[in-house]
């Protein structure tokens, strides 16, 4: 982590920035203040940890969901359908219906890649890819056909009903996702540590084809089971946005938080409390970023050259780690 | 020409123009899968090549542009190799940092380069280069003898890497070195570097496909303009089998089925537009669905 901050450092003064400037402002921005910690790291940590969550699910099983982005956007299509039509519901009720609605849009969504390799034997790294593509035209086909604004002027929907939305802190911009995130990672950290299938999880990932042979574990419901979770959560992820945060939907809903997910999750080791922890840093350097920009003029995108960094020295040390391992047991 | 002429003409040029960058990038990662690496860090590396195009052609011609984009995308792989082969790090989310670290940097150094107000259109471009008989074939000819050069460097690659593939004795190297490391190393070949020259080489190609994109078609960068190329370019290899003709067919394909949109719209058909621009990814997945048993990867692809 440091060591990323030392680059981007390094690289702004090289390119002619005021590196201390750019980052205290994004310090500012981060942590400077209560408001800046709450509505802007929070808020952007909430679906990083969610998304991640899942990751660090399906990962562990070893099922590569590189489509979060893509089931994030099927839960916040229905979020926002369901949303609309819940206008005079209580409001914990209609909250309730708007998240349920995404964590199965999330599952529907999942549910192609998981039947195609179940089915066909169809690689999830490619078919989970692909689908991502889908779900960014089916936002932009929802925003200027069935969901699109009562005006048919603008390419993104009307804002959902009031008693859809999730309960804001008073004063800030965060939403009781926060809650939901918390809770998520709680449960899946008692699932992973505590119970049977948690170990199945584990020994899938850890080897497939010796959990396959010890004839106990069915593999394949493993993995199925595991990428479902993950759409779930992605899902829920999507709608959690959507009622907390943007209220309509919109093209670019996500700047790419199904692809950070993965780093948040890969940087705490797939370790549900250590995603909490990851997914606040990213959601940190995310919103610094944005101080940046306003207040040193230095691109938002260059946190992403830090955030590659922090992975490649993480995978470098687990594999001078692993390395080490090796090297003990020959010798 | 008649109006079926054209549009049929329009169609298969438009084809031809999509699968081009994807072909490329296609072919440089069938090279690097062979040897049993698979790099997500292409679309990144297309990224890099598309900037370093845009830098080189403005400071020097198109075909600066071209060069400069061919070493942007090997330094990148490069750098995966350091990481993927050299550290032995897991690959997959190696290649995932490359494209995320990719983005970060083409987006600083463009605003870096150009301020907010972007690149513009002076950029020097390549011109359709009409192959002289050929491209006067009705129909036929304007589509794909009249294109830009990199897709005659893409149509020429393919037969090459073929002979290079499973005619040579380097070739069977790199084969032999992705169906069995262990094996390989055997029998005398040093499979960390062969791993590294096939991740250099499939680099260079992910950068020649960027430059395509800015130089040959659209004439400038914009921010993550590949816009998912470079995944797809993955997903052709493996629907084209991890041989050059197969790749070659699956990229046409995906061209294409992509270009039908053009077709639809000069029909004037009220189909909303999304629907064509799910179409190739929708497409692609059934594809892969129906080559069900026929796709068998390099046995050792992906394992440090």
């Amino acid at each position: 982590m440091l060591l990323g901050l030392l680059v981007l450092a390094g690289g702004l003064q090289l390119a002619g920035y005021d590196a201390p400037t750019a980052l205290g402002a994004l310090w500012q921005g981060a942590a400077g203040s209560w408001y800046a910690l709450t509505s802007a790291t929070l808020v952007r940590a909430v679906p990083l940890v969610i998304i991640g969550l899942g990751i660090a699910l399906a990962f562990r099983a070893g099922a590569l969901n590189i489509g979060a982005e893509g089931q994030f956007y099927a839960g916040a299509i229905a979020a926002a359908w369901v949303g609309l039509h819940v206008g005079g519901r209580p409001a914990g009720i209609a909250a309730t219906a708007v998240l349920l609605a995404a964590i199965l849009a999330g599952m529907a969504w999942v549910l192609v890649p998981v039947w195609l390799k179940l089915r066909f034997g169809v690689l999830e790294v490619i078919s989970t890819l692909l689908l991502n593509f889908v779900a960014e035209s089916l936002v932009s086909l929802m925003v200027q056909g069935p969901l699109q604004e009562a005006q048919h002027i603008y390419p993104q929907s009307d804002s959902i009903a009031a008693a859809a939305r999730l309960p804001l802190l008073p004063g800030t911009r965060l939403h009781a996702g926060l809650l939901l995130a918390l809770v998520a990672a709680a449960a899946l950290w008692y699932v992973f540590a505590r119970t049977l299938w948690g170990f199945r999880l584990h020994a899938v990932g850890a080897g497939a084809r010796a959990a396959e042979i010890s004839g106990r574990i069915d593999v394949r419901r493993v993995g199925a089971v595991a990428l479902l979770g993950s759409g779930a959560l992605a899902g829920l992820a999507g709608g959690v946005e959507l009622s907390g945060v943007s209220y309509a939907l919109f093209q670019n809903l996500s700047p790419g938080y199904g692809f950070t997910a993965i780093a948040v999750a890969l940087l705490a080791r797939l370790h549900p409390l250590g995603v909490v922890a990851t997914g606040i840093l990213f959601g940190a350097l995310e919103a610094g970023a944005g101080a940046m920009q306003r207040d040193a003029g230095v691109p938002a995108v260059a946190v992403y050259v830090v955030e590659a960094v922090v992975i490649v020295v993480v995978l470098l040390a687990e594999a001078s780690a692993r390395r080490a391992t090796a090297a003990r047991v020959t010798a | 020409m008649t109006a079926p002429d054209v549009v049929l003409g329009g169609f298969l040029a438009a084809a031809v123009r999509v699968a081009t960058p994807l072909l490329l990038a296609a072919t440089g990662e069938t090279v690097t899968e062979r040897a049993g690496v698979i790099n997500l860090g292409l679309e990144g590396m297309m990224l890099a090549g598309a900037l370093a195009a845009t830098l080189g052609a403005s400071a020097a011609g198109p075909w600066t542009g071209l060069a400069v984009a061919v070493l942007a995308g090997m330094l990148l792989a490069a750098g995966f190799a350091a990481i993927a082969i050299g550290a032995r790090a897991d690959q997959i989310i190696a290649g995932t940092a490359l494209t995320l670290g990719a983005v970060g940097l083409t987006g600083t150094i463009y605003r870096q380069a150009y301020g907010t107000a972007g690149a513009g259109l002076a950029l020097p471009t390549l011109a359709p280069v009409p192959i002289p008989l050929l491209s006067r074939i009705p129909v036929l000819g304007p589509a794909l003898f009249a294109q830009p050069a990199p897709t005659y460097l893409a149509l020429a690659a393919l037969p090459i890497v073929w002979w290079v593939l499973f005619r040579t004795r380097p070739g069977l190297a790199l084969r032999a070195t992705g169906e069995g490391a262990a094996m390989a190393r055997a029998a005398g070949v040093r499979t960390g570097l062969v791993r590294t020259l096939a991740t250099i080489v499939g680099g260079g190609f992910a950068g020649l496909a960027g430059a395509t994109l800015v130089l040959a078609q659209v004439g400038t960068f914009a921010e993550k303009m590949t816009a998912g190329r470079g995944y797809v370019a993955i997903a052709i290899v493996v629907l084209g089998r991890w041989h050059p003709a197969g790749v070659a067919v699956a990229a046409l394909l995906f061209g294409a089925a992509t270009a039908l949109q053009y077709v639809f719209q000069s029909l004037g058909l009220s189909v909303p537009y999304q629907l064509f621009l799910m179409l190739p990814y929708v497409l692609t997945l059934l594809a892969l669905a129906g080559a069900v048993g026929r796709l068998r990867a390099p046995a050792d692809l992906g394992k440090t």
